[in-house]
């Protein structure tokens, strides 16, 4: 029997504003231990929680961007458990009434594009952490985290690969990266992910059992996961066997699930609303407020490369993977009207370089400015594409611009017919054996003699010029 | 001199400012009466250092010139309300030897309006309770007889006022925390609208209903302090954005054709002849300031404090859940896991009466029973907010009725039966599940000797009705003048 895959991500968005969702303590990231606390991050007693209106309006952002509805009366309710790293013994969430439903998220699979349904975007704070410090045998609490603003965006169960999971997730933060709402590190846990995943045959409309895998922190780790969870459940139904619905955990030095102590899945959260806050009302004019500020988004930039730029769907999605690049990318574009050109530029020898200097193409050394004008030079047969190479390169150096680095080396392209023809001329006397040869009919030869001018040029020769005056010359001897 | 920790508001302003006596003498006046009646065990915590530690300081701006309205009056705060550097209880165990790190955003505008705080009230703990017998500290006695008890849960807030010990006081009002123990020490108290006074500060007890209020001997004083703490707080969010009025300036207002309803479900069997009679004897007065009365009615009075238990155990259960010996406060002692160190702590902590309602709110908040009992007891809720909104549209201005169907019980005569101890509320209650202003006022003497008031209960924002037609009665009857002996 087939089996197909059913994943649904449950993916935990920190929200990069400046302070907690519920009061004015830093919501940075790090610090010293319970260096970002105030009476409300400590639940002290009487301590009031009032909502972050930047928050708010990030998770509307979010909203927007994936085609949400947006909830006019927005609840918050409160979720019960006890742990060390909660300090009200409750989270401050959305219950039944999240910001926003019924939202998609689209990506490519190669060429394919994927729209997956999202269920729900909804608003809460984040807990603490608790360290175990092995010396002194003591657990101890770190509340810099508690009450930093997430969104908690779950998608419908429409993932069918764990390697489209991966591809979701990387969209996801793509999104939240290009509306400036996060961040997205995962290393930093900005980003973190829970997974369901179950099998049914193909052809059944019915999900099966699902398992739940918890605190996934890495794309990588998502798909490893899923794949282990793929191949484990696929065993057990091969065999006639039932998949036990739980919650795990993923252990990523043995790559394999195992699952979480029972006691600590079986809660009853007892949620009810908030009584500290009031319904945050979001009116339609506080939206469109908000969607005049939304930066363009990965899927009109992809339209717009491909359609009105003619590059490739994967060159479009290579230059869209940050908004920065693309926006570096298009600035290129205005300054060197080549398109083509400027895609090859940006993302081979620009991105090359960065990732060798471990930059982000914001401290790119070379301007989307100046890498335009470079372009220019070549369009203009002022710099081959040799040459252009080591000025990008010496560019990418020193922070000059094309013209001040061309005009330094003296790197100009020789283009004019009598220079290049008298080089050519002199590399046949030169070389009489392969000219025979070429004016015989050796049609090899003919690179010979293109090497040798560049050579003679060091590059600087016109290498369309050089070809054709080659040509040219030897018809000339023939006849 | 008199005994200067008898004084109302307006005697220790002018007494000040004419250089009669200092805000030092006053204050060491009023901890010592504190002292001397430490007996009636209204306090939790003197804090004899901070409090002349500041009225030096007042006195030096007295010297200065300066004057705010409450300037270098001695006041005390119940101790539910945190105080920045004083040791904050709630009269639990659990909070241990908490010492905030904040001031409440009331004792915050306390402070400014230059009152001086001598120290932190007895209570029942964290507000549950309608007898102060329910505290950590040990009961409260009513200071016009010890052997019964002042109401709950501000029991220390009313008893303090009463004895004279000081002349203002900070309480606070969940199902009649205030306006009960006005009544059973004859005093004038009152619970604001909810929403025009901050909860920041005030450890929650049930968040919906909480609100802090005054007690004061008479009602001047009682508005001076209330305006002292009204007023919108961008650190809570459930206070209004909205103007608040100047109060002094509703008393001594013509009462002359305001509408008065009488609740005809506050007048039935089991409220006790006393109570009844001194009731309708203020109606009496009221009328004969020419102010006109209506019979309403309330249907839903019956069904309130059946929807005060669960509502307000349910928010109680999460509000309390932060006490679990973690981060300050009471932790069990011995090598314990992390669930014993939390069902320990918290055993230890929380009184039986705080239990019981954490059990209580947690079952009621439980999957099965949410919308049995939870949900429906918010509707029930809207249905008795209709009732009074129904009555202030058309009948009447303000309602007039008996704050408790008996006047003060004995110390340990209900304590045994939480189902009488919590019916003792049945009038009270209904006005903190409508948000509404209710105040109360000395209106009569039981046949023992002990003090009876009358409640008076307003439209939402307008408490200046109620300051008019309480200072009216004030002016026609000697009731506030009264005091208990062991006062003098």
């Amino acid at each position: 029997m087939e089996f197909e895959t059913v994943i649904g991500l449950e993916v935990h968005v920190q929200l990069s504003t400046n302070s907690k969702m519920f009061c004015n303590a830093s919501a940075a990231y790090g610090g010293e231990p319970n260096e970002y606390i105030d009476p409300v991050t400590l639940g002290l007693p009487g301590a009031l929680p009032v909502a972050n209106k930047r928050a708010v309006e990030f998770a509307i952002m979010l909203g927007l961007a994936t085609n949400s509805e947006i909830r006019r009366f927005n609840r918050f309710a409160r979720k019960h458990y006890f742990y060390p790293d909660l300090p009200k013994g409750y989270q401050i969430s959305q219950f039944d009434e999240p910001i926003c439903e019924r939202g998609s998220v689209e990506f490519y699979m190669g060429e394919t594009k994927r729209t997956i349904g999202l269920k729900r975007i909804h608003m809460e704070e984040d807990a603490g952490k608790n360290i175990h410090d092995s010396r002194t045998q003591a657990s101890l609490v770190d509340l810099n985290r508690a009450g930093v603003p997430l969104l908690e965006v779950v998608s419908e169960p429409e993932l069918r690969s764990p390697a489209e999971a991966a591809a979701y997730l990387r969209s996801v933060r793509q999104l939240v990266r290009y509306l400036g709402v996060s961040d997205g590190n995962m290393e930093e846990g900005s980003l973190r992910c829970d997974a369901n995943i179950s099998l049914r045959p193909v052809g059944q409309l019915k999900f099966g059992t699902r398992t739940e895998i918890k605190n996934l922190n890495s794309f990588k780790f998502v798909e490893r996961a899923l794949e282990y969870e793929v191949a484990r459940q696929m065993a057990l139904l091969k065999n006639g066997q039932e998949i036990t619905q739980e919650t795990l955990l993923f252990d990523s030095v043995s790559g394999t699930t195992r699952p979480m102590r029972s006691k600590e899945e079986s809660a009853d959260y007892r949620y009810f609303p908030d009584p500290d806050l009031p319904p945050v009302v979001v009116e339609e004019s506080w939206v469109r407020e908000v969607e005049s500020t939304l930066p363009k988004l990965p899927s009109k930039w992809i339209h717009d490369l491909v359609s009105e730029y003619g590059l490739s769907l994967y060159d479009a999605t290579v230059l869209t993977g940050e908004k920065a690049a693309v926006e570096f990318f298009n600035e290129v574009v205005a300054a060197c009207s080549n398109a083509k050109a400027a895609c090859n530029w940006v993302t081979s020898e620009l991105f090359g370089s960065l990732n060798k200097e471990g930059l982000e193409i914001e401290k790119s050394p070379i301007s989307a400015k100046a890498l335009g004008e470079l372009i220019s030079m070549v369009d203009s047969d002022a710099l081959s594409g040799k040459m252009a190479k080591s000025v990008f390169e010496e560019m990418f150096s020193t922070g000059k611009d094309a013209a001040t680095v061309v005009a330094e080396k003296g790197l100009k392209q020789i283009s004019d017919d009598d220079s290049i023809l008298a080089i050519i001329k002199r590399e046949f006397d030169a070389n009489p054996k392969q000219l025979a040869g070429y004016l015989g009919g050796n049609e090899r030869l003919h690179g010979f003699f293109v090497g040798q001018v560049m050579k003679a040029t060091e590059g600087a020769a016109n290498p369309k010029k050089v070809n054709d005056l080659i040509k040219q010359e030897a018809e000339r001897r023939k006849g | 001199m008199s005994d200067l920790a008898s004084l109302s508001v307006s005697e220790i302003r002018s007494g000040l400012d004419a250089k009669k006596f200092s805000c030092a003498e006053l204050t060491k006046a009023c901890l010592d009466k504190a002292e001397r009646l430490s007996s009636l065990n209204c306090f939790t915590l003197l804090t004899p250092e901070h409090a002349l530690k500041e009225a030096y300081a007042i006195d030096a701006l007295i010297k200065q010139g300066k004057s705010a309205p409450l300037l270098g009056v001695p006041v005390g705060i119940k101790d539910v309300i945190c105080t920045e550097g004083v040791r904050t209880t709630a009269a639990s165990k659990i909070l241990g030897n908490f010492v905030p790190p904040y001031d409440a955003t009331v004792v915050r505008r306390l402070k400014t309006a230059g009152a001086v705080s001598i120290g932190k009230l007895n209570m029942d703990e964290f507000a549950m309770g309608s007898s102060n017998e329910n505290s950590a500290f040990g009961p409260v006695k009513n200071p016009w007889n010890p052997e019964y008890v002042p109401g709950g849960s501000s029991g220390g807030s009313a008893a303090a006022v009463a004895a004279r010990i000081c002349p203002i006081t900070l309480g606070t009002d969940t199902g009649g925390s205030i306006r009960q123990p006005a009544a059973f020490c004859g005093i004038v108290g009152l619970k604001p609208t909810y929403g025009r006074v901050s909860r920041y500060g005030v450890i929650a007890y049930a968040s919906s209903l909480d609100q802090v209020g005054g007690f004061a001997h008479n009602v001047k004083d009682c508005a001076l302090v209330t305006q002292a703490i009204c007023g919108e707080d961008p650190n809570d969010a459930t206070s209004a954005k909205r103007a608040v009025p100047d109060f002094t300036k509703a008393l001594g207002r013509d009462i002359k054709g305001l509408r008065i309803g009488i609740p005809k479900e506050y007048f039935v069997s089991g409220l006790s002849p006393e109570v009844s009679e001194a009731t309708r004897k203020a109606i009496s007065v009221l009328e004969g300031l020419g102010a006109t009365t209506v019979e309403v009615s309330l249907p839903h009075t019956d069904v309130a404090v059946s929807v005060y238990y669960i509502l307000a155990p349910a928010e109680a259960s999460s509000n309390l859940s932060r006490y679990d010996g973690i981060r300050y406060g009471h932790r069990a002692e011995g090598q314990l896991d992390l669930k014993s160190i939390y069902s320990k702590s918290r055993s230890e902590g929380f009184g039986k009466e705080v239990q019981r309602r954490i059990l209580v709110g947690t079952y009621v908040l439980s999957a099965g029973y949410f919308d049995a009992f939870y949900v429906k007891a918010q509707k029930v809720r809207s249905l008795i907010v209709k009732d009074f909104t129904d009555a202030f549209a058309s009948k009447c201005d303000l309602i007039v009725a008996p704050t408790t169907p008996t006047p003060p019980f004995k110390l340990g005569e209900k304590s045994s039966d939480p189902i009488q101890m919590y019916l003792n509320d049945i009038f009270t209650i209904p006005v903190n599940l409508a948000g509404l202003p209710g105040m109360v006022v000395p209106c009569g003497m039981s046949p023992s000797g002990l003090p009876i008031g009358l409640q008076l209960i307003g439209r939402p924002w307008d408490e200046e009705t109620l300051f008019s037609v309480a200072s009216a009665y004030e002016g026609a009857t000697e009731w506030h003048k009264k005091a208990p002996a062991l006062a003098a």
